[in-house]
This record gives structure tokens, sequence and C-alpha cells, in this order.
């Protein structure tokens, strides 16, 4: 009969780990919330100014302002990535031999880093000698020398597309394997019922995908929460502050501006924000249920 | 026959859209090999939608002049023992998880369960606050540290649901056998485990070599400069010269390629078990 207990081996073998995350991960996040009272510029002296960075973040609106672009940026990757990823993810997990090959090259784009993926795509959407404004000049649409990133009415939006050009891969993949796994019964009992593959699609793939979908969205919108690498790229924020979401604010502040009190503020609400959306996730599914999907790749 | 003719209909058009998404999926990957093949004369003046029509190396002999062997060292440095590290400890942390009764045991996984949900930057002006005290800031070491810290919890977790499948009876016979904790994680659970260390261990391999954030905030000497901070430094000095920055990003994803040419299954798997957080 082999022990239950936690003997002196177990403590040594969780130690390591327990020790790393608490250093490095934990303690610092909690360490946030302090320095988020401070006035002071990462060296020399600081001085605790209690609720004080709190205030004056609330009320200048640059904290709002990124605040909602965040949500915006959620929302926009969520529509792009999420109907299409399924698309893709159903295309791919068909039988068919072509579409083995197609699924093997859908999958190349996230061997990429998101910085090399912002970097490419800043030069296919330069004004002066991008790509991008020479097929659509092509093609007879606009006229060929729109600004796609320095163009704050749409700098979002291109930005989220590029997102969703990274993710869209990834999606597909978890909603391949979600598809992969609805057992072929449910699809002989629709064919003898005569039902055509649109009507196939909605009423046995959809509902069949259900916690796929929970997967998806949830890691969409906590990805997006965060999303840092590929927007420092492209834009730094920019053009004005038309980017300039809460990951991009927050480092401004504390490694640009030097102001350590106001980027722990925004760094406490990054934290509070993605707690809040995973506890919401938790209480509409199990990580047992999104574990599941993996399976069938 | 009829319906036969609709589904077949349904079917090319549905190819047509696969069609699509791999032109959209994939042009910026071959625009990002052809160009990087372009001298940068050619580049102003050849059809960019095209492959070069005189293929040249040349500015791969760039890249590599400009310390790009000295940061593919670095991240080999950095993302290998980041690997290791989290692989080793979070199979111990594992397997005492699962084979424990002890509440202690139990806040502690409950602790790396929330800490799923830390974002990095909420913690990242401290973490850098703590490194610099520490003496490790511009050190490989000090992006390590935390990036260990924070690929821990998810990777635990993969580990733990895979790890509490493993029958009781095969402990059982290992513990009559009179072997110790650290035999019984080394003999039985590590083999038994493989498929999910894999998936760890790739997954976060990806997560490292192309981490950003950390070597931003972390370093700023060339001697530690890791690719992706690399290619955006690269950038900035080279703005208009496309086509060597495009073989510095193509130099830089070396690793993942081959990795995906003779493992794609294995990186693909490794992947989803992370979730892309």
């Amino acid at each position: 009969m082999i022990t239950e207990r936690l003997n002196l081996s177990r403590v040594l073998m969780m130690l390591p780990a327990v020790i790393f995350f608490a250093a490095f991960a934990l303690i610092p996040m909690c360490v946030a919330v302090y320095y988020s009272g401070l006035n002071w510029s990462g060296v020399g002296s600081a001085t605790w100014v209690g609720l004080a960075n709190w205030r004056s973040m609330l009320a200048s609106g640059e904290l709002w302002h990124s605040f909602w672009l965040t949500i915006a940026l959620m929302f926009w990757c969520w529509i792009l990535q999420n109907p299409l990823g399924l698309i893709i993810g159903v295309f791919t997990a068909g039988s068919q031999r072509h579409r083995a090959v197609f699924g093997a090259l859908y999958f190349i784009p996230l061997l990429f880093s998101s910085v090399a993926i912002g970097v490419t795509w800043s030069y296919i959407l330069n004004p002066t000698f991008g790509l991008m404004d020479d097929l659509l000049k092509a093609l007879g649409i606009g006229n060929g020398f729109e600004n796609w990133l320095g163009n704050p009415h749409i700098a979002l939006f291109v930005v989220a597309c590029i997102i969703s050009w990274q993710y869209i891969p990834f999606n597909a993949l978890l909603y391949q394997s979600g598809v992969r796994q609805i057992p072929r019964s449910l699809y002989e009992a629709a064919m003898i019922d005569g039902a055509g593959p649109i009507r196939t699609f909605f009423s046995i793939t959809l509902p069949q995908l259900k916690y796929t979908i929970t997967t998806t969205t949830v890691l969409i919108l906590t990805g997006t929460l965060t999303y840092f690498d590929l927007i420092y790229v492209v834009t730094n924020g920019g053009p004005g502050d038309a980017t300039q979401v809460l990951a991009i604010d927050m480092y401004k502040q504390a490694f640009t501006n030097l102001n350590i009190g106001a980027g722990s503020v925004i760094a406490v609400v990054l934290a509070v924000f993605g707690l809040l959306l995973s506890i919401i996730t938790l209480k509409f599914t199990g990580f047992n249920k999104m574990e599941s999907q993996m399976e069938g790749v | 026959m009829n319906a036969f003719r609709r589904i077949s209909v349904g079917n090319s058009l549905f190819t047509l859209f696969g069609i699509v998404w791999l032109i959209i999926g994939c042009y910026p990957v071959f625009y990002i090999l052809t160009t990087s093949l372009r001298s940068q004369n050619g580049y102003l003046l050849g059809n960019p939608w095209l492959p070069p029509l005189h293929p040249t190396l040349q500015n791969y002999g760039v890249v590599i002049q400009s310390g790009f062997v000295r940061s593919f060292i670095n991240s080999a440095i950095v993302s290998v023992s980041t690997v290791l590290l989290i692989v080793a400890f979070s199979l111990f942390l594992s397997y005492v998880v699962v084979r424990t009764r002890n509440p202690v045991v139990k806040a502690v996984f409950n602790w790396f369960v929330v800490g799923l949900a830390i974002p990095v930057q909420a913690a990242i002006i401290p973490v850098y606050i703590l490194i610099t005290k520490l003496g490790l800031y511009d050190t490989l070491l000090g992006m390590i540290l935390p990036m260990v810290a924070f690929a821990l919890p998810l990777s635990t977790l993969i580990l733990v649901n895979f790890v509490r499948d493993i029958p009781n009876e095969l402990y059982e016979a290992m513990g009559i056998e009179g072997a110790n904790d650290f035999q019984i994680v080394l003999r039985l659970v590590a083999p038994l485990a493989r498929p999910a260390l894999i998936s760890v261990a790739v997954y976060q391999f990806v997560q490292s070599w192309n981490n950003f954030l950390f070597p931003l905030v972390l370093t700023q000497s060339a001697s530690v400069r890791v690719l992706p901070l690399a290619i955006v430094q690269f950038q900035g000095e080279h703005t208009m010269d496309v086509p060597v920055t495009m073989a510095a990003v193509v130099f830089s994803a070396i690793p993942l390629f081959l990795a995906y040419i003779f493992g794609g299954r294995y990186l693909r798997q490794g992947m989803l078990a992370g979730f892309g957080k």
C-alpha cells in the first residue's frame, strides 16, 4: 500500500513550481496593487499617494478610452475569428484528401511570432510601396493610396484583421477537432431523413459544437484582452491614441513615461478584467469540457 | 439525382472557399519567402507580387552579419532551458497533486488554477522591479525565470488531467516493489505521460521562442537580445529595406518550420493543448 500523505519528498517535489509561481507571478500581481498607490519612476525613492493615481487616471479619460478600445478590439476579433474559424474547421474536418493538404497549409501562419507577422503586414499595408493598395487599385477599388494603419478611423479594425489572420488557423484547428468528435450516426440519420448539407450543418454540426464555440470564445476574448506584441510593432498605439488598448497604455505609462503608479493602475484593471472573464466562463463551462476538445486531432 | 447535383455544387463552392482562404492565409507567407530572396533594387522595380527573376541569398548574409546568429543562440538557450524547467517542475507538481490527499496540496492546486487567469501584463511591472533588484536585468536568466513561472499553471493543469488517468494498480505495483516517489515519477509517470509531456514541451517551446514582452521589458543589450526583439530592432534600422527584414523574419522562424515539417502532428496537438493562451 503506497501512501497518500504529504511526506518530505513530495514537499520537495512541489517546492520548485510553488516557489517560481509565487515569486514571479502570484506575488508580483499582488504587488501591482501596492504599486498603483505609489508616485514612483522605478528608481529612486517612492512616495505613497494612496488613491491619487486612481483618481487622476479615472478622471483623465485616457483609461476609459483604452478600456473601450480593448472592448471594441475583443468584439472585432470575435466577429472575425469565430465564424471563419468555424467554417474553415468544418472544411478541413472533411475526409477528402485535398482538404487535409489545405489544412496543413492553413496552419503555417501559426509558426511565426506576432512580431514577425506585425512587421510583414505593416509592409504589405504600407501606403507608399505596399501590396494591398496595388491590389485594390488593380481591382478598381479605392484610389490606391489608403493609409491603412495611419488612418485613425480604421486602424483598430485593420489591427483586428491582422490579429484574426494570425489566429483563425488556431480556431479552425479547435473546430476541426470538435467536428471530428461528432458521432457519424447523427449524419447518417440526417441523410436518411433527406436533409441537405445546409440543413445538416444547422441542425447537427452547429449544436454539437456548442462546447467548442464556448472554448474559442473564451480564448479569443481573454487573448485579445492582453494582446500586446503585434499592436506594439504595427501601430504602437497610434495613430494618436487610436489603437492604444489597455496593454499598450500600461506599457507606455510604466516604461516610457516611467510612471509606475499609473501603469500599475492599468495593470490592476487588466488583472481584474481577466479574472472576471475567467470566473464567468468557469460558471458556464468547466475546464474539463474544454480539455475534451483536444481529443481527436 | 437532383439532390446529388445539389451536393456536388455545394462541395465545389466549399472547395472554392477553401482555395480563397488558402490564398489569404498563405500568400503573405509566400510573400515573406520570395521577398527575402529579392535584391533591394529589385524590390522597388520588379513586380512585388511575383517571385524575383534573379533570386539572391545576399539578404541572409546581411542578416547573419547583423548579429542574428547571436540572437538565435540566445533564443535557443532561453527556450530550451525554459521548456526543461517547465516540464520538470509541472511533472513533479502534477504527480503530487494527483497522488496526495492533503488540504495544502489542494490549496496549491487551486491557486495554480487561478493563476491561469493572470495576464502577464498585470504582473510585468513588479516582475521588472524584482528582476532588477535581483541583479538579473539584462541577462538571459532574468527572462527565463518569469517565463517559467507564467507557463506553470497551464502545463500543470494539462499534466494533472493526464496523470489522473494512470490506473491506481500501477502505483500499487511500484509501491510493493519499494519504489520511492522520485522513482515512481521517473519510471512510471513520465513514460506513461509522454504524449502530454510532448504537447506541453512543444507548446511552451513555441511560446518562449516567440515571446516578446519579457525580453522587451527585461533586456536591452545586443549580447542578450532574442530573435523577436532583434527583428524589431532590425526593422527600425532598415525601414525601407523590405527584403532584408523579410530574410530576418524567415531566419527567426527556421526551427519552427523544421519542427512543422518533421513533426507537424505533434506541433498541432501541442498548440491545441495550450489553447493559445
